[in-house]
């Protein structure tokens, strides 16, 4: 697999043979006999791998490229820094967490379940300390919900930066989580639930990573995660026990959740000052912007998916979500936002989680602009770049939902760019 | 769907028995010879023939809203699915389940140290400017510069003042934080990287008195500490609003999209700035896209694009290279001398290409001169090793290791010390392993 998406001698030699072949009418030919077919192969022969090999599974090696990457100088150290989910070689919609993308304040701990301890206090009648095993003895949901940095897209606010997806749009993940109501928790502690009161959650990390809930939101869906996708959280996303906050920024989503404080206002925590708020074009900043505000791309083609089988059939797909609720609808365009067509959901959209679209069409061979447009049940329409700006200026760095451009060339290359 | 039959058959049932028994009735009257009157008969026959009608009639309406009970039961079972993802709420319990434990005084007071806008959570104690300068530059320096303007791309703390509505803004302690609580929660919980939770609250005070100073914020006689908290003036203390996205944007947003026409025509106005090539090794690499300009694109209108470009010549690419993922070193001291430097990597790198980063790299440490990395700026007392001719043993670096402060006085190395004697041994063999 050849991974550099710059346009490549592979993908572009292989792209005009079949554009040389697309002229022809109905199903390719061969002209001599195919020797995978015809001559006896090693796997058919020899035997396989035996099932002690791998206990626990990791995916071939011929899917070694579909990991999570990172971009160096983007921050002062790696500890303190982002990777990216491969988005746009996966399909469907659940993240596989050995993929899922991670953002560390000091890094990521190994914290034991023995040694795990969940405090919580404030104003509550009986401040408690319960231990991981205490946790499994509440009663437990499962929900499916998309987690996105709200930096995600934050490069692109200056125009188009990276070329890639995965860059572009892969601060972001999709799991089937398993876990405890917050507001379970908040009623055994006997917890003031007026709602003028905020729940303080901190992680036990060296970043000790805090931040302000409001009342009516942690009665609301918040769950206490021990469990992702049917298996235990990895380290890196908050093992043993993370937080998880539908629809809201992935920064308030505390990993190695180990303390929750009912308070009687917001902390005002170095990340929900400091971090996460968005400076308007006049200098002033919004704060307590929660919400993920709906969005969508097209995962390929793009800069790391270019078009290789030429003209012809063709499947565009991509990923949509809203922190406000379902994904109702999404358009496609193929030229830059003039004319839009509605696109097949790959599944009724979910609550607060990933959507998956498809627009299947007869490719060609004439250059693009993809674009995709999503809207949630509340009506909203994804915005373009330039009405985000008009609102924000360019320096909010934070909820950068604008709609992305591909420019495919008639190789099929993709590249990042901006339209008028 | 399966439910409804179910449901309906009851009452359906209900109704054919009552007919049955109607009809039975009359059958058994005929036989008697203690009849009245045929008629008599007849007429009571229908009358009950008739009430069993009207009765099948009253059920059949009946059943007909049971039916439309059902269809409405399975719509909103319907909507719930979709609604919330495909599970029941877990089940609402009112009373408590008395699980956990209360929470002790000491354990709150170790763990509940936040501190709130008006200063509740602060500790006793206070510190002045020209002590949070030392204890500054002892901690925090190596990263965030002397005069906090930042080292590197290490964040910069002061200065910056007004620059927030200009294209590139530079958001500091001093510029940008609206509360003055946030510093000291911050600095006391988060701080140093790579060594948080160690400071003390006098230095603490110290410290976010100078980086007060650093900022203009308060005169060199400042004394902080929890009286004279509130009276320091926060720049951008009044910079923020509430998210106001409803009334700004999505008050705006929430129309029916244009379809069909909706630009004459369009053109790309900018490139991709940077390639990214992404190695079989991981991580990635930019480069700059050379093929910038967007001239040579075409612009698109309803009726497609303008033209369609001449493929460039490509650059020829290595041939991809499956490389199997490193085979781990079985040796279990090495392992673990490796997971023990992830409290060294903030500050110090190992390996192919190691740099400097806060602290020198330590590639051959080993055997090697101390403070003798080219190219790093070491304190005086490594300075004064060096000049000593003191080299790196085992033992020096056990010792050094276990207590730098005491070991080294005056290094800038800002880290507590490692306490388990064989987390020594194996940082030790871990450093060994490479050599220059
Ligand atoms: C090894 C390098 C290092 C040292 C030493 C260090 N810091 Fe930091 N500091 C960082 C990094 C990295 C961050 C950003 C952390 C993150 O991304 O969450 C940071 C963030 C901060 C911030 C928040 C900056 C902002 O704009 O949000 C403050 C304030 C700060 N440090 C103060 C201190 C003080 C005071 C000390 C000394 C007691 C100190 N630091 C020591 C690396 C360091
Ligand atoms: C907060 C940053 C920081 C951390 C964490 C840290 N160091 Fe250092 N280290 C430094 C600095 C800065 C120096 C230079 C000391 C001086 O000049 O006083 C140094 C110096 C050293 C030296 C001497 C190098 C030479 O060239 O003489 C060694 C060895 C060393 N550190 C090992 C470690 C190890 C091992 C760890 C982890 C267990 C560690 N350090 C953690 C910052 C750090």
């Amino acid at each position: 697999m050849d991974d550099t998406f710059k346009p490549s001698r592979r993908a572009f030699l292989r792209g005009s043979a079949a554009v040389a072949a697309g002229t022809v009418a109905g199903a390719a030919t061969a002209n001599s006999p195919d020797p995978l077919i015809t001559e006896l192969q090693d796997w058919a022969s020899y035997t396989g791998v035996g099932v002690d090999e791998t206990p626990y599974g990791m995916p071939i090696s011929f899917e070694s490229h579909v990991v999570r990457r990172n971009v160096e100088w983007l921050t002062a150290s790696p500890i303190s820094s982002i990777n990216f989910t491969p988005i746009h070689a996966l399909d469907g919609t659940i993240t596989p967490q050995g993929c899922a993308f991670e953002r560390h304040h000091s890094g990521a701990i190994e914290l034991s379940k023995p040694d795990y301890r969940l405090m919580i206090n404030g104003l509550v009648d009986q401040p408690l300390v319960f231990t991981y095993d205490d946790l499994m003895r509440f009663p437990r949901e499962n929900h499916v919900y998309f987690c996105e940095c709200a930096a995600n897209t934050g490069m692109e606010w200056a125009g188009a930066q990276l070329n890639g997806v995965q860059f572009t749009h892969g601060m972001i993940h999709n799991m089937e989580y398993t876990g405890v109501p917050l507001r379970t928790l908040l009623q055994e502690a006997g917890a003031d639930i007026s709602p003028d009161k905020w729940v303080y959650v901190e992680g036990a990390d060296a970043s000790s990573n805090g931040r302000s809930i409001p009342m009516e939101k942690a009665l609301d869906d918040v769950l206490v995660a021990f469990k992702a996708n049917g298996e235990a959280l990895r380290m890196e996303h908050g093992y043993p026990v993370r937080l998880v906050v539908p629809g809201w920024e992935g920064n308030m989503w505390v990993k190695w959740l180990r303390r929750i404080e009912v308070t009687d206002m917001a902390v005002e925590s170095r990340e929900e000052t400091s971090k996460y708020t968005d400076v308007l074009e006049d200098g002033t900043a919004r704060k307590w912007t929660w919400e993920m505000d709906a969005k969508s791309v097209i995962t390929s083609p793009s800069p790391q998916m270019p078009i290789t089988h030429g003209k012809g059939p063709l499947v565009i797909s991509g990923l949509a979500w809203s922190g406000h609720g379902k994904i109702t609808r999404v358009d496609v365009s193929k030229d830059g936002g003039i004319t839009w067509e509605t696109a097949r959901l790959g599944k009724q959209g979910d609550t607060k989680a990933l959507t998956r679209f498809y627009l299947d069409m007869d490719w060609d061979g004439a250059p693009m602009l993809l674009q995709s447009r999503a809207m949630d049940d509340t009506g909203y329409v994804q915005p373009t770049k330039a009405q985000l700006r008009e609102k924000r200026g360019e320096n909010s760095v934070y909820h950068n939902n604008c709609i992305q451009t591909w420019y495919v060339n008639a190789e099929g290359i993709a590249e990042n760019v901006e339209v008028s | 769907m399966s439910k409804s039959p179910n449901l309906l058959l009851p009452a359906l049932g209900g109704t054919a028995l009552v007919l049955g028994v109607a009809f039975g009735v009359m059958n058994r009257d005929y036989a008697a010879d203690k009849i009245d009157t045929l008629e008599t008969r007849v007429e009571q026959v229908n009358a009950q023939a008739s009430a069993a009608a009207d009765k099948a009639k009253a059920e059949a309406t009946r059943a007909a809203e049971l039916e439309a009970k059902v269809a409405e039961i399975q719509a909103n079972a319907q909507a719930q699915l979709l609604n919330a993802s495909a599970t029941q709420p877990a089940p609402k319990t009112d009373g408590r389940l008395g699980l956990g434990r209360a929470a002790l005084p000491e354990e709150i007071a170790a763990w509940d140290v936040d501190v709130l806008p008006d200063g509740r959570g602060l500790p006793e104690g206070s510190g002045d400017v020209w002590t949070g300068e030392e204890v500054y530059v002892e901690n925090c320096a190596s990263c965030h510069g002397d005069f906090a303007e930042g080292v590197d791309n290490w964040p910069v703390l002061a200065g910056g003042f007004d620059t927030l509505g200009d294209k590139d803004p530079v958001k500091t302690v001093g510029s940008y934080w609206p509360y003055l609580s946030t510093v000291w929660d911050y600095v006391h919980r988060s701080m140093p990287f790579g060594a948080a939770g160690t400071l003390t609250p006098d230095d603490t005070y110290a410290i976010v008195a100078y980086i007060l100073y650093s900022n203009d914020l308060v005169d060199d006689d400042f004394v902080l500490s929890r009286d004279t908290f509130l009276n320091v003036p926060m720049h951008n203390a009044d910079g923020f609003i509430v998210d106001d996205r409803a009334e700004q944007e999505y008050a705006e947003w929430r129309t029916e999209p244009c379809m069909e026409n909706c630009k004459e025509e369009v053109a790309v106005t900018m490139r991709s700035v940077f390639l990214v090539e992404t190695p079989p090794e991981g991580g990635s690499n930019s480069v700059m896209n050379h093929a910038r300009t967007v001239d040579d694109l075409p612009t698109f209108s309803a009726a497609g694009p303008s033209f369609i470009p001449e493929a460039a010549p490509q650059p020829a690419t290595p041939a991809p290279t499956v490389t199997k993922a490193a085979v781990s070193d079985g040796d279990a001291l090495l392992e673990q001398g490796k997971k023990v430097f992830r409290k060294c990597s903030a500050c110090h790198a190992v390996g192919d290409g190691a740099k400097h980063k806060s602290g020198p790299q330590l590639n051959g440490v080993m055997g090697r001169a101390m403070g003798s990395a080219n190219g790093f700026k070491y304190s005086d007392v490594f300075q004064e090793a060096n000049a000593e001719g003191r080299t790196w043993t085992a033992e020096e670096l056990a010792a050094f290791l276990a207590k730098p402060k005491a070991y080294m006085k005056g290094t800038k190395m800002a880290f507590a010390g490692l306490k388990k004697e064989e987390d020594l041994t194996a940082i030790t063999a871990y450093l060994e392993s490479f050599t220059e």
